[in-house]
């Protein structure tokens, strides 16, 4: 009997069963501790709350609300407003990370030195604090509304937001929206062409400078076929606010700024990091073999800079969605704000509110996940 | 077939050396470079010198009341008036040296570590003095009067959260790490879902479970402070990233390591603990300071919850009725306060990571 | 001779690396005392064979017994095995955080509970069989590889195994420090201990081997005496290797 308990796989199998046994066991003791307390308290279960009426308002909506909606709307809304500003944090941060990042390797030791501090100054600081210091020092200072800062008469900044004229859901503006995607999906295919043209006859086709007129002209030609027309409509001051017009609010723009700043610090350091790592020999090799500059950077630099800085700085994508969950401290209509804050102060029944916000993080986390292995993948250097 | 005598070596010719060559080098040496060095000097001739003239040239030091702040400049003698609230939160006034003695103490037994030998000694004298810390500054103990923990707050209560949370997510983090990596597949998935669960989610909604949910787990009777439960929910939260980050630790420890602890006869325990958890640790200090400073940021959304950190004292102080409006001095203190920490922090973590790459080598 | 009697009896041993058949119906007997060299090419799985006769590997079919006890998953045989079965490994796999004189008493502290003093006095012992004793206190990576191999073999050498097997313990040294090890291993071999070595150094074959295996492709091809295997050998596939590694 002794020398079946030594053995190192039977060890093995009555270890994992015990700790199975203490996890079930703890998990049963919660459960069982939670049915009670429930009921004690008399807290509902289930979702059915998520078809009762909200019956509050929500300042920044992306589809129409009101109050006579559900919870279940609310819920859709949180998620949409989570995902629009952690995409708008996103698109800003990997602009100016990049740009800090590219700079800090600079040889102009003044553009060096500011780089190096701007990463050294917003990196330490905690980012609610920044957030809340954009949201009540700085967008708070701005004028009231009668006195906005405005452009022209048509855009308006002032302590209520950040007002611009509104494009018209017409004919117009559809064309201009869809000739964008068009452009991009023809790019796509004119990458393709032209590389397949350099392997039969050597010449190179300028996709870039291509991809950049076109850029500029189609869309002036789809704005023309669609009707010239963006019907805006233009925000105006009536009474003590303005109406019309689209507005970015201070929350949004508090949490955006803040989450922008504070990220790009991450993604410039994995930006610099990627470049650093390329050996310096590989920008003489380039050289020496007649490529230029642009050439060098295009084919033997970037492809392996990028290869290092891509996974952090996806990571850092997946701490922008998690620090817009920080929305709730300025009152930013996230999802944490309106479904895990004023829901659950209305309806009570926590254990499926987190759980559902949980799971909401939990599947964009996953999927951002997915999205770096994939990648990964496709860029790994073969090794014998 | 010819024989050169030698030759003394000469001064550099002066245009390539000196400092007129240096600026020319590194701040002009193209349009494209000149461009940015105007360009550069413009944002800091924009942001440096308001700056100063707010916060020193014409700001207010001297006086007690809002009456004292006349200027455009910064009201310092706001933050002056209150700055125990900022340090100590609602710790009462008599018995603050507690909470001055504890931050003594941390620095004598900092100070004793270059002298002690051993780490089993420094591991003690730590553990000493966590239970000594925690008497005094909770009391109720050898006549020293018991101060409940809603009244612990400001820059205190962020070093005890921050002090607390490494200390207790750092044994959990090595078990899940040791998990993670282990052969026994109910252990290792166990510790995957843990860690990817936590490493998914933002900590707000952790810190939300903790303080809503965590009461409704266990019978009535027992009752948890809202602090208690906050450091629950953070030293959960940080254990996962702490696990991460020793299981790369130990990933950069050749398999060579582990076959040699096992030829000579060393058992699992023995192994991870004498060979391989030394080793993956010292690979990971650097990540490991990393993840401290992120730990001392994190503690910021107690806020959120209730309790009232550094952080929290800013809305706090300037909701006197006496001195609405100066949030904008309070935030810029506290944002230098939380700098400092984190900087010298990171400092800290590169002397190491300079001081063991030589090790290893 | 006298009656020696099998310390080492390897019996039909076949081992699997998922599809792949890395060993093919060992059998292999070694007596007390006796010096076996193992050789073939790269990928033959000679490393496999010696590792797993204290258990770094395991295998699927066939047994192994070692000083009559059979190897098992059971722990107090593993244990009892490797405490008389040492291992010198080609990347010597020193603890890179312990001192010299830590690495060597590790074991003896904490697998066999040795008191400290003890332990230390032991370690020095052997430090200076191998003429290492004067870094007892330096730490592995402020020694030459040379240096670092013979601390691994006074490692091993600190629970007087009686069996030492040896895999590749040379391949990793610059030239110039093959020698001080050989020299130790053909001090160790004058010593009446088992040694199994895996190597490509002949000349310490042909100096101390009792018998000369030699493997590819995961089974034996031939084995004999060191005069017989290197002036008259019979297989096909022997003369070739043999051609190829005392050609230069």
């Amino acid at each position: 009997m002794l020398a079946f308990l030594r053995d190192r796989k039977v060890r093995g199998y009555i270890f994992q069963f015990l700790s199975i046994v203490i996890v079930v066991a703890f998990l049963w003791y919660i459960g069982v501790n939670t049915a009670h307390n429930i009921q004690q308290r008399g807290i509902r279960t289930g979702f059915g709350f998520l078809s009762g009426t909200a019956g509050f308002a929500i300042n920044d909506t992306p589809i129409s609300y009101n109050e006579g909606d559900t919870y279940a709307r609310v819920f859709l809304i949180g998620i949409l407003n989570t995902l629009i500003v952690s995409f708008v944090s996103i698109v800003l941060a990997t602009i100016l990370g990049l740009i800090i990042g590219v700079l800090r390797l600079s040889k102009n030791w003044l553009v060096k030195k500011l780089a190096a501090a701007y990463v050294d100054i917003f990196r330490n600081i905690p980012i609610l604090l920044q957030i809340l210091f954009w949201y009540n020092v700085v967008l708070r200072s701005l004028p009231d509304p009668r006195g906005s800062i405005d452009f022209f008469g048509k855009i308006f900044i002032n302590n209520r937001g950040f007002y611009i004229p509104r494009a018209a859901y017409n004919s117009t503006t559809f064309s201009v929206i869809i000739s964008f995607f068009l452009v991009i999906v023809f790019l796509v295919f004119l990458n393709k062409w032209a590389k397949k043209r350099q392997e039969l006859t050597g010449q190179e086709f300028p996709v870039l400078l291509t991809g950049i007129a076109l850029f500029i002209v189609v869309p002036i030609i789809a704005f023309f076929i669609g009707g010239a027309n963006f019907d805006f409509s233009y925000p105006h001051l009536n009474g003590f606010n303005f109406t019309g017009g689209k507005v970015f609010y201070p929350e949004f723009l508090a949490l955006a700024f803040a989450i922008t700043v504070y990220t790009a610090t991450f993604i410039a350091e994995a930006v610099r990091s990627g470049i650093e790592a390329v050996d310096k020999g590989q920008k003489e090799a380039a050289a020496s073999i007649g490529l230029t500059g642009y050439q060098s950077l295009k084919l033997v630099v970037l492809p392996q800079a990028v290869r290092i800085a891509i996974p952090p700085t996806i990571n850092q994508y997946l701490n922008i969605v998690k620090n817009s969950s920080l929305a709730t401290a300025i009152g930013y209509p996230g999802l944490v704000t309106i479904f895990a804050g004023t829901t659950l102060n209305q309806v009570g029944q926590a254990i499926e509110i987190i759980s559902m916000t949980m799971a909401v993080f939990l599947t964009i986390s996953l999927t951002i996940s997915l999205v770096l292995n994939w990648l990964n993948h496709k860029m790994k250097i073969k090794e014998r | 077939m010819a024989v050169y005598n030698k030759i003394e070596s000469r001064k550099a010719p002066s245009n390539s050396i000196g400092f007129f060559h240096w600026i020319r080098e590194n701040l002009f040496s193209s349009p494209l470079n000149s461009a940015l060095t105007i360009l550069g000097i413009a944002i800091l001739v924009l942001i440096i010198p308001p700056f100063i003239k707010w916060a020193i040239v014409d700001a207010n030091f001297k006086g007690t009341t809002r009456a004292a702040c006349t200027g455009d400049g910064a009201c310092w003698v706001f933050v002056k008036m209150k700055l125990d609230m900022f340090l100590y939160g609602f710790y009462p006034e008599a018995e603050k040296w507690r909470v001055n003695l504890t931050y003594g103490l941390f620095f004598v037994v900092i100070a004793s570590f270059r002298y002690l030998k051993g780490s089993m000694l420094k591991l003690s004298i730590a553990a000493l003095y966590f239970i000594v810390a925690f008497f005094l500054i909770h009391g109720g103990f050898f006549g020293l009067t018991n101060i409940p923990t809603n009244k612990w707050g400001g820059l205190m209560l962020t070093i005890v959260i921050s002090a607390v949370g490494i200390v207790c997510s750092f044994p959990i983090g090595i078990i899940f790490a040791f998990g993670r990596t282990s052969e026994l597949p109910i252990i290792k998935s166990i510790s995957v879902t843990y860690i990817e669960f936590i490493r998914g989610v933002p900590l707000i909604t952790i810190l939300f479970m903790s303080a809503v949910i965590l009461p409704l787990f266990f019978p009535e009777g027992v009752n948890f402070n809202k602090l208690l439960r906050a450091l629950i929910g953070i030293t959960l939260f940080e254990a996962a990233y702490i696990a991460e980050i020793i299981r790369g630790g130990m990933q950069a420890i050749p398999k060579g390591q582990y076959e040699a602890a096992d030829a000579i006869g060393l058992s699992y325990w023995q192994k991870m603990l004498l060979v391989i958890l030394p080793q993956a640790l010292k690979v990971a200090i650097p990540n490991l300071v990393g993840t401290f400073i992120a730990l001392f940021q994190d503690t910021t959304l107690v806020l959120i919850i209730g309790l009232f950190d550094l952080l929290a004292m800013v809305q706090l102080t300037t909701s006197d009725s006496h001195w609405i409006g100066y949030e904008t001095e309070g935030y810029v203190f506290v944002t230098i306060i939380f700098w400092v920490f984190c900087y010298a922090m990171s400092i800290y973590s590169k002397t190491l990571e300079k001081r063991f790459n030589t090790n290893l080598k | 001779m006298e009656q020696q009697e099998d310390v080492i009896e390897i019996r039909n041993l076949n081992k699997w690396y998922g599809e792949f058949q890395v060993l093919k119906d060992i059998n292999l007997n070694v007596k007390k005392g006796e010096i076996i060299v193992v050789a073939g090419p790269s990928g033959s799985g000679k490393s496999t064979l010696v590792r797993c006769i204290n258990y770094l590997e395991q295998f699927q079919e066939g047994t192994i017994t070692v000083n009559d006890v059979e190897l098992s998953d059971d722990v107090k045989k593993i244990k009892a095995i490797r405490e008389d079965v040492a291992m010198v490994f080609q990347s010597f796999n020193l603890f890179p955080h312990l001192t010299i004189l830590d690495n060597l008493t590790l074991a003896p502290i904490w697998v066999k509970k040795t008191p400290k003093k003890e332990a230390i006095e032991t370690a020095m012992n052997y430090l200076e069989r191998v003429g290492i004793a004067d870094q007892a206190k330096k730490y592995p990576n402020q020694l030459s590889g040379g240096q670092q191999q013979r601390v691994a073999i006074a490692r091993s050498l600190c629970k007087n195994p009686s069996i030492m097997l040896f895999d590749e313990p040379t391949s990793a040294l610059d030239p110039e420090m093959i020698s001080e090890v050989l020299d130790v291993m053909i001090e160790l071999a004058h010593e009446h201990r088992t040694m199994v070595c895996v190597t490509h150094e002949m000349g310490f074959a042909k100096k101390v081997a009792d018998r000369v295996i030699f493997m590819e492709s995961g089974q034996i091809i031939e084995e004999n005496d060191p005069e017989t295997f290197f002036n008259h050998p019979e297989s096909e596939r022997l003369k070739l290797f043999l051609s190829q590694i005392l050609s230069h």
